[in-house]
């Protein structure tokens, strides 16, 4: 094992590198007195060609590139907030990254949802039915499918993947068309069935539980359960679901998203303002400001956008540890 | 690069449990198999069959054969926009996957301070529905009260309308970049994870220097994530609708309804009721991609 000059192994600086107890990396404010650096150049350069590679440190240029980054996916996000406490007027008037006169926050949510008869709040619940129905099912099926395909050898097993992810190829919008059409023969079409049913399936989905099942699952354990006479079931509820848990909670979170922004579906499906979901809402509202006559509301699209993504952003940084483990899953291939 | 991940082993000592397996294995994945027969396999079948027809206001739909992808291919506004999209995907996919494994890799390096910060908060535009994303980038490109606006008011500047006719697109890929950069990061992210450890100490053992573990480790490591990332941003890019949709609104003059093929396919089938002709070129745009896609996947495979 390489050792760093402190003589403690690699991987375990990794971990207590950010603490500041880094060698290279003196942290401002630091208790610690900085470790001294080594007298003579010499070690320095062998240290430095030796463990760079493996076991670096943090490095100040690379996190402000990288920062910049940071700073252009932060920036819109900040803008959103920091305009949802402006009310018109300030919209227009103040410096769209500072304050302005008034904070009108408060103002702005209870405006935005008490606005043409708390339609907003309508939308939010819609969606919500939307998202429990669509997602939740669409991680069900997603689960049972992924199981089957990893653990049972059954005909069709191979054209079901092929069919599925080429499936994934086909435009949404070249579906949209004749799902239409086909829905609203079947008189689906403007109500909540015609958003759920489409959501039911998801490919990304059925593949990430499929790969998952392979690694988590092991058909010994699947056979020893066997020889003990547990029936198929038995065995799914209660020896494989637990161990599918992180890639299922993965999945049931891919596709709230997917449901909760999605856009073009409800587009096609839904006329009726009563069944809109968010997204389709706040794009009324917007549209609404073009239309002859119509009351522009900027600042109720600017705090419904904030009330819009508040609850999906808090759901991701609330469960990270579990969709950073099931997508590292996902990506293992060999 | 193998997609398939490889089968659990069953051994079937007899054939009747391997018809057993059959009939269960079935049994959990035909729920899925049923929705998916319905929501994806029988509306191509059936765009399939629009698009062979053709509604005439005398005389009902009668069957004309290949006349509406002849028309489709021949159709200027068809054609502009597929250049449209072509010249978009030529452009975003390179620069978003770019800057999306320049961050993936900055942060698998473990060079940076906050690296657990950086990882969440990078993803954070996946959470946003291109609706409010679109919307947010669209006021903030307004000349009106957008921070364009802004910068030219407080410093005098005179900085070109991001909503114009000629600057629109690139617009447009901002907000798509800025959507999914972070998505694609984490992609390449959770695929460097997953590389053993020991071969990059082979490499340095070897004599290799970061940048070089980078380009002869790491890259290759990761090339199928890469070709995956790649095919998914080129069906993306062909299917371009909600960002230039939401954006009408505010650049009406600028984006026209045929501004991409799905948005003429959507505005003929239900602004202009051509269903048949509209499924035609959703088949078309549907063929275009899926060889596209699967070229770009032959390519990616070759050289690994």
């Amino acid at each position: 094992m390489i050792t760093d000059p402190t003589g403690r192994p690699a991987d375990t600086r990794e971990r207590t590198g950010h603490s500041g107890t880094d060698p290279g990396g003196a942290t401002a404010g630091s208790p610690r007195p900085p470790v001294a650096r080594p007298p003579h150049a010499a070690p320095r350069r062998r240290r430095r060609r030796a463990h760079t590679p493996l076991d670096p440190g943090p490095s100040v240029p690379l996190t402000l590139v990288t920062g910049l980054v940071l700073v252009y996916t932060l920036l819109p996000l900040v803008w959103l907030v920091i305009n949802a406490t402006k009310d018109q007027e300030d919209l227009l008037d103040s410096f769209g990254l500072w304050l302005g006169k008034d904070f009108q926050l408060w103002d702005n949510i209870s405006r935005t949802l008490t606005y043409d008869d708390g339609a907003f709040v309508r939308w939010t619940l819609n969606t919500l039915l939307y998202v429990a129905a669509g997602a939740g099912g669409a991680t069900v099926l997603a689960v049972l499918g992924g199981y089957a395909l990893a653990v049972y050898e059954f005909p069709g097993r191979r054209a079901v993947f092929a069919v599925v992810i080429g499936a994934v190829a086909v435009p949404g919008t070249a579906l949209a068309v004749p799902t239409f059409l086909m829905f609203s023969g079947m008189g689906l079409a403007n109500t909540p069935w015609a958003v759920i049913i489409p959501s039911l399936v998801s490919p990304f989905g059925l593949y990430l539980m499929w790969v998952f099942t392979a690694q988590a699952v092991p058909s010994e354990l699947l056979e020893a359960a066997r020889i003990d006479g547990a029936g198929e079931l038995r065995i799914f509820f209660r020896i494989a679901l637990p161990l599918l848990a992180p890639g299922t909670v993965t999945v049931l979170l891919f596709s709230m998203v997917a449901t909760w922004n999605n856009y073009f579906l409800p587009l096609i499906m839904i006329k009726d303002p009563d069944w809109y979901p968010l997204t389709l809402g706040l794009n009324a509202w917007s549209a609404q400001a073009r239309t002859a006559g119509g009351e522009p509301v900027f600042d109720l699209i600017i705090t419904g956008s904030l009330l819009t993504i508040a609850p999906i952003v808090i759901v991701f940084l609330l469960l990270q540890r579990h969709w950073q483990s099931g997508l590292a899953a996902g990506s293992v291939k060999e | 690069m193998s997609l398939l991940p490889a089968p659990a082993k069953a051994v079937s000592p007899s054939r009747s449990r391997a018809r057993r397996s059959a009939l269960v294995g079935w049994g959990f994945a035909g729920p899925f198999a049923a929705v998916f027969a319905l929501v994806f396999l029988a509306p191509i079948g059936y765009a399939f069959q629009l698009s062979l027809m053709r509604d005439r206001l005398i005389g009902g739909t009668s069957f004309v054969g290949a006349d509406n992808y002849l028309r489709a291919l021949s159709d200027p506004r068809f054609w502009e926009g597929s250049v449209r999209v072509g010249l978009f995907l030529l452009v975003q996919v390179p620069v978003m996957l770019g800057i999306a494994l320049l961050v993936a890799l900055a942060i698998d390096s473990g060079r940076l301070y906050g690296k657990a910060f950086f990882r969440v908060a990078v993803f954070l535009p996946y959470a946003v529905p291109a609706v409010v994303a679109s919307l947010m980038w669209g006021f903030i490109y307004g000349t009106r009260f957008g921070l364009v606006g802004n910068l030219n008011e407080a410093f005098g500047l005179a900085l070109p309308d991001p909503l114009s006719p000629s600057l629109v697109l690139a617009s447009i890929g901002n907000v798509v970049t800025w959507e999914f950069v972070g998505y694609n990061t984490l992609i390449f992210y959770a695929a460097l994870k997953v590389v053993p450890r020991s071969l990059y100490e082979a490499a340095a053992i070897d004599g290799a220097g970061e940048w070089r573990i980078v380009t002869a480790v790491k890259l290759p490591a990761i090339r199928s994530a890469v070709v995956i990332a790649t095919i998914f941003s080129i069906i993306g890019s062909f299917q371009l609708f909600n960002e230039p949709n939401i954006m009408q609104n505010l650049a009406p003059n600028a984006i026209t309804t045929d501004y991409t093929p799905n948005l003429y396919t959507y505005s003929l089938a239900f602004s202009g009721q051509q269903h048949n002709y509209a499924a035609t070129i959703a088949i078309v745009m549907g063929v275009f991609t899926a060889v596209i896609a699967y070229a770009v996947q032959l390519r990616g495979m070759r050289k690994g």
